[in-house]
């Protein structure tokens, strides 16, 4: 049953959410994404859905934060300078615990920086650019089906979790065009004894973040903690050739895609190189990786930025992390499979012979 | 007739001002939460206008005819 | 004997914990008023802002969301257009709405959401000590405006229910008082037109209250009353500004 259609990134991310039931949209132009709110704008009022485009990307963090608390599957997009204005509305839904999901197809920073496909916002996606201590699980895809089919995810671990969701893309994911599979999104059930809907038949609700009693707060600050340590059971990555690497490359997003034609650009040179590609980069897979790490010896990060998720590879390689090379391109140019197959195979000179 | 709940009352003085038969004034009484409490004294020439109690901030007074 | 005034069961039975002789307490009061009179206690969700509002779901018998500051009007929006069966109403000060939340309240308004607006307007930032607000008025001395508020460094206070009743989307606009009881009973009436207009389906409503803050004017609850009349009336004109839909 082939269902395959050439897509554009973008688009596919608007189909994957309206296809999971999500019903309400909110955002405001910016450039790479404005694909997903004009397709919302068509597509969501054929099923019934709302759109609106709000005065800010403030605005319409809060409007997903309203809908969000009536049990409503809400989504509001944007790129890196816009999704810095929705830092406290996400701060705020993590608070309150009112799921939702936030796509960033990230643009180059900082400032209004460019146009072009970057990964720096891996620190602001997974660290939480807002205040308190909250998380957020952060979803990156590397094609168009996987925005479309970690756009559904997304919704169900919103809902499962009661928290945001950030799917991390960027300009390159979401401009490019790929075959698509849509697939038939298959329902669940989520509790729903804690939305807003008018007190009948039982006492009112309140979904709040502010508590001022004595040891109120930090009951709730280690109750969060705990979710969010629960969230580890959706750890998710791809890990390609490990079995006899001696060099394994680790990049998530639009680099991971291009890393994977330059490793087979290096095996072809019988270069014994890996892929592990993190998926979720919150939670991120450190014990997965701590496990390659017991038979690999050397690891490189390559990222489209300065050196961002490098820093969790250390993390999870532990003593191996003088080990860790990193390659960087911060954005304004996308590196070429050729391009990092050198950079690959410089590394391997150094550190494999 | 007025209730006045003096438990809540803070003093405010609205209702003393809004009454127009001036039969309420603040006491030298002060609560639990520290405030001096409004008192009547002349309760039958209350007419039951209710203006006292839809000027109190606190909802104070009770008024019954 | 009959109980001819009592406290709505829409309202909780707890101690407010506002200022003595602030007007909150009076506006809440009326607010619960009109949930009881509409047969409303089931059917709202209220959403609080910052500010000394900040607890109304301490007070208000209804489920309640909180909204980051200054964003009340758009997280109605999405509550409203999620749940339009729902009675949805933001409540929100000077500060809330009129400094960090301008663009959130003109936008609502100007799409006419049918949401019902409760501003709260006491001329300083309550909460946080009395600094200038957005409609701190000429001259008057805060925290931040020690030598009372120049226009030229500062601009003129701002008449948020004139601008909000110029734009189209708008269904009722007012500015009320509840520093007497003439205005108190002018101020009901207003209420629930307000109410009414998002009961009917006829789209946004907005009731600007004058209200009175005696700790940070510095003055007794008796002359901050008067104050609202004597200088805040003559600047804030009460009335209606925009009643039906174009």
């Amino acid at each position: 049953m082939s269902d395959m259609e050439f897509i554009k990134g973008n688009e596919a991310i608007a189909m994957g959410a309206i296809e999971a039931g999500c019903r309400f949209y909110f955002g405001y132009p910016i450039t790479p994404q404005n694909d997903i709110p004009e397709y919302m704008a068509r597509h969501l009022p054929e099923v019934g859905g709302t759109f609106i485009q709000a005065e800010s990307e403030i605005a319409s963090i809060n409007m997903l934060l309203g809908a969000g608390a009536t049990g409503a599957r809400a989504m509001t997009s944007s790129s890196s300078p816009g999704i810095s204005l929705k830092q406290e509305g996400i701060s705020y839904m993590c608070g309150s615990q009112i799921p939702g999901v936030i796509v960033n197809m990230s643009r180059s920073g900082p400032g209004l920086g460019g146009i072009s496909p970057s990964q720096g916002d891996y620190f602001q996606a997974t660290r939480g650019g807002g205040h308190g201590d909250y998380r957020t699980i952060v979803l990156a895809p590397h094609s168009v089906q996987e925005n479309y089919d970690l756009t559904m995810r997304a919704f169900d671990l919103a809902d499962k979790y009661r928290n945001p969701v950030v799917l991390l893309g960027d300009a390159l994911l979401g401009q490019m065009k790929e075959p698509l599979r849509k697939k038939k999104y298959k329902e669940k059930e989520f509790p729903k004894n804690w939305v807003m809907s008018g007190a009948k038949g039982r006492k009112p609700r309140l979904l709040k973040s502010l508590y001022l009693s004595e040891g109120e707060l930090t009951e709730h600050n280690w109750m969060l903690y705990k979710k969010y340590q629960r969230m580890k059971r959706e750890i998710r990555y791809e890990a390609q050739l490990l079995d006899d690497a001696f060099l394994v490359v680790v990049g998530f997003g639009s680099v991971a895609r291009i890393l994977k034609t330059s490793v087979q650009m290096a095996r072809e040179k019988d270069m014994k190189v890996g892929l592990f590609r993190p998926i979720t980069l919150f939670p991120f897979p450190y014990a997965a990786l701590e496990k390659v790490s017991l038979a690999v010896r050397n690891f490189m990060a390559v990222e489209l930025n300065t050196g961002q998720m490098v820093e969790d590879i250390k993390l999870a390689v532990g003593h191996k992390k003088n080990q860790v090379d990193f390659y960087g391109r911060p954005p304004g140019s996308i590196p070429s499979p050729d391009e990092l197959f050198w950079e690959i195979k410089k590394v391997y000179k150094k550190r494999v012979g | 007739m007025v209730k006045i709940r003096q438990a809540r009352c803070k003093g405010c003085g609205l209702c003393v001002i809004s009454c127009p038969k001036q039969l309420l004034k603040v006491s030298p009484k002060i609560n639990r939460a520290g405030y001096p409490v409004v008192q009547i004294d002349d309760v039958e020439s209350c007419t039951g206008c209710a203006l006292c109690a839809e000027m109190c901030p606190d909802v104070v007074i009770s008024v019954f005819i | 004997m009959k109980h001819v005034f009592k406290r709505p069961k829409a309202l909780i039975d707890v101690a407010f914990h506002f200022c003595p002789g602030c007007h909150h307490g009076i506006i809440h009061r009326l607010v619960a008023e009109c949930i009881d009179k509409y047969g409303l206690m089931k059917e709202t969700i209220g959403v609080a802002s910052v500010g000394c509002s900040v607890f109304l779901y301490d007070y208000i018998n209804v489920d309640v969301v909180e909204a980051p500051h200054g964003r009340a009007a758009a997280v109605a929006t999405g509550v409203k257009r999620s749940r339009p069966g729902n009675f949805v109403f933001t409540y929100q000060g000077d500060g809330d709405l009129a400094a960090i939340g301008t663009a959130e309240i003109i936008h609502a308004a100007n799409r006419g959401e049918h949401i019902t607006v409760i501003f709260v307007n006491n001329t300083v930032f309550g909460m946080t000590g009395g600094q200038m607000a957005p409609t701190t008025m000429v001259g008057q001395e805060t925290t931040t405006t020690p030598f009372g508020r120049d226009p030229d460094m500062n601009g003129f206070p701002i008449r948020m229910a004139e601008l909000l009743g110029d734009l189209p989307g708008t269904t009722f606009v007012a500015r009320t008082a509840v520093n007497n009881p003439k205005n108190l009973m002018r101020a009901k009436k207003l209420l629930r037109k307000a109410f009414e207009v998002q009961i009917n389906n006829e789209g946004f409503g907005f009731i600007e209250f004058l209200s009175a803050c005696p700790t940070n004017w510095k003055i007794s609850p008796e002359r901050a009353a008067k104050r609202v009349q004597e200088e805040m009336i003559p600047y804030f004109p009460l009335g209606v500004f925009k009643e039906g839909r174009e």
